[in-house]
């Protein structure tokens, strides 16, 4: 049995959430890797330094630039009969091609996956988080989304894997990408960082996400929000943490003026240590809080800010 | 233009669902139902591109109990002028869902097919993108905006660094994103209205359709509960336990 997974990069390195990725497909035998975009030799070769991936498959074609759902689903397809598993990290590319490619296979995809039980049989979570499903799939081929905060990254380093082009394939042509505007920030990105601090409705505009800044520069954290805050334009969207954003599991949370509803605490009730801070002693954060201040947050944070300040 | 839309009936995002104790499921015996949030977004676009003039005519289906045409109802109260309601009591999983719209998709000749990207109850996150590939149309999935010029859609996607903008050929299919638009009440005249509007019947047999499942549920378990912590008095308490206890910070 050998396993497929299509690798998410930037800047020629790989990221996070399929290095976890990675490590789901560990579990169900050989590994191979797929690198698709235009100019990728970078992220071939740290795609082969990645433990316990065998080989690279390289797809470094103009066509497959801005990695659009049909020309990748198509490779995919076309490589599909070399493996008994494919498989992506569920980001806004793995969500995005990976059911495509089920769907051309006569699959049944298995999405976000939080375990690996054998082969066929997968644990993934079901209404916002509030129940977990071990699922068995009758399909020939399995297509799976992994979650990435529920399997512990490969290393970056380590592996020496063969590197091969991929075996061409004629690619659709029926969407064309036109621009990305994509949120500039020297901060982490949310799925990767060891530390978070978000912002909910309590925040009450998007000016005040300014006092988790330095805070969040202090700690190294990235900045997110729940859905509250996205709904009332605090923030942008891709800031969202949740069931229907982001899914997080940092070593530190820290949830600002988030109530704590359940589409939020299903994006990030795995993390490890969580922190609340909310004036209302009732709110339902504070029951997956490990440490809960009430506390008026426009007081609290410039405290905070100051008291990491102080070292 | 014809426009498609699929709503789906699922339990309230208000309700918690309860894991049954023999762990076969989720209890949703008894539990309020609701239009999935994601399809209102979808129902709304669709209402709006018609008021627009763009779309001349909006069919609304559902699948799966006799209760779905409810759902179907809301659509219709929405400004959706007629429905589908494929009625059987198997469990769809979305490739089975896929699969039927593609077939009535077949039948109806529609330049716009419009999904939620996810249904709250399984989450899958795979019916939009599974039914433009059965069809062999392009996909503008999470979308925050899209724009109909001619023979094409441009669709700006919600992606994980921020906003991504595709132009996709017609017929083609797109899954909506939370801030497309904000969906409408229907107000009680379109609601009376809409008990007039025309809901056909099908079954998934009529559509040449095999819809067994190829996921079986083996169990379902509550997800480990975490416990509630401490309450700390003070940011310099908090910052304290971070160090010294948690060693976090």
């Amino acid at each position: 049995m050998t396993a497929l997974v299509l690798l998410d990069h930037e800047a020629g390195a790989i990221k996070q959430p399929s290095r976890s990725a990675v490590a789901a497909a560990q579990a169900l035998g050989e590994v191979h890797a797929l690198v698709v975009g235009a100019g990728v030799q970078a992220a071939a070769e740290a795609a082969a330094k990645l433990p316990g991936v065998a080989k690279v498959l390289v797809a470094d074609a103009p066509e497959y630039a801005h990695a659009l759902a049909e020309p990748v689903a198509a490779l995919l397809v076309g490589l599909a009969p070399g493996y008994s598993h494919l498989l992506a990290a569920a980001t806004a590319i793995g969500k995005n091609i990976m059911p495509r490619v089920a769907a051309l296979l006569d699959a049944q995809p298995i999405s976000d996956i939080a375990g690996v039980v054998d082969a066929d049989t997968f644990v993934r979570p079901i209404y916002a988080g509030n129940a977990l499903a071990t699922v068995k799939s009758a399909d020939a081929k399995k297509v799976i989304t992994v979650r990435a905060a529920s399997f512990d990254p490969v290393p970056a380093e380590g592996g020496t894997a063969i590197v091969e082009p991929a075996p061409a394939v004629a690619s659709p042509s029926m969407s064309r990408f036109v621009s990305a505007e994509l949120s500039k920030s020297e901060r982490p990105e949310l799925t990767a960082a060891r530390v978070v601090i978000s912002g909910g409705r309590g925040m009450q505009s998007g000016d005040n996400f300014k006092l988790l800044e330095p805070i969040a520069d202090k700690l190294g954290a990235a900045v997110g929000a729940s859905r509250a805050a996205v709904d009332a334009g605090f923030v942008p969207n891709d800031y969202q943490v949740g069931q229907t954003g982001k899914i997080v599991a940092p070593e530190l949370y820290v949830a600002v003026g988030i109530s704590g509803a359940i589409q939020h605490l299903a994006g990030m009730k795995d993390s490890k240590v969580i922190v609340a801070i909310n004036k209302d002693e009732e709110a339902p954060i504070f029951q997956v809080a490990d440490y809960g201040l009430v506390a008026d947050l426009f007081v609290a944070l410039p405290e905070l800010a100051a008291e990491l300040e102080r070292g | 233009m014809k426009i498609l839309v699929p709503v789906k009936r699922v339990v309230d995002f208000n309700v918690k669902v309860r894991v049954k104790s023999d762990g076969s499921g989720v209890d949703i015996a008894g539990v309020k139902m609701a239009m999935n949030p994601f399809d209102e977004i979808s129902v709304e676009e669709a209402v709006r591109l018609k008021e627009k003039g763009i779309a001349t005519e909006i069919v609304a289906i559902s699948m799966g109990v006799p209760a779905c045409a409810e759902t179907i109802r809301t659509a219709l109260a929405m400004g959706a002028d007629r429905g589908i309601l494929v009625e059987t009591d198997a469990e769809l999983q979305p490739l089975a869902v896929a699969k039927l719209m593609a077939a009535i998709a077949a039948k109806e000749q529609p330049q716009l097919i419009i999904l939620g990207k996810q249904a709250i109850d399984d989450d899958m996150n795979a019916t939009g993108q599974m039914l433009a590939a059965l069809l062999g149309w392009p996909q503008g999935t999470f979308a925050s905006r899209v724009l109909i010029e001619g023979d094409h859609i441009t669709v700006t996607r919600e992606v994980d660094g921020g906003l991504e903008t595709i132009v996709l050929s017609l017929p083609a299919v797109i899954t909506t994103d939370l801030r497309l638009n904000e969906p409408r009440y229907a107000s009680l005249p379109n609601i009376m209205k809409a008990r007039k509007k025309p809901i056909e019947t099908v079954k998934p047999a009529d559509l040449g359709v095999d819809v067994t499942p190829r996921l079986t549920v083996l169990k379902v378990v509550e997800p480990a509960k975490r416990q509630a912590g401490v309450k700390v008095k003070s940011v310099a308490e908090l910052v304290a336990k971070l160090k010294t206890e948690a060693k976090v910070i």
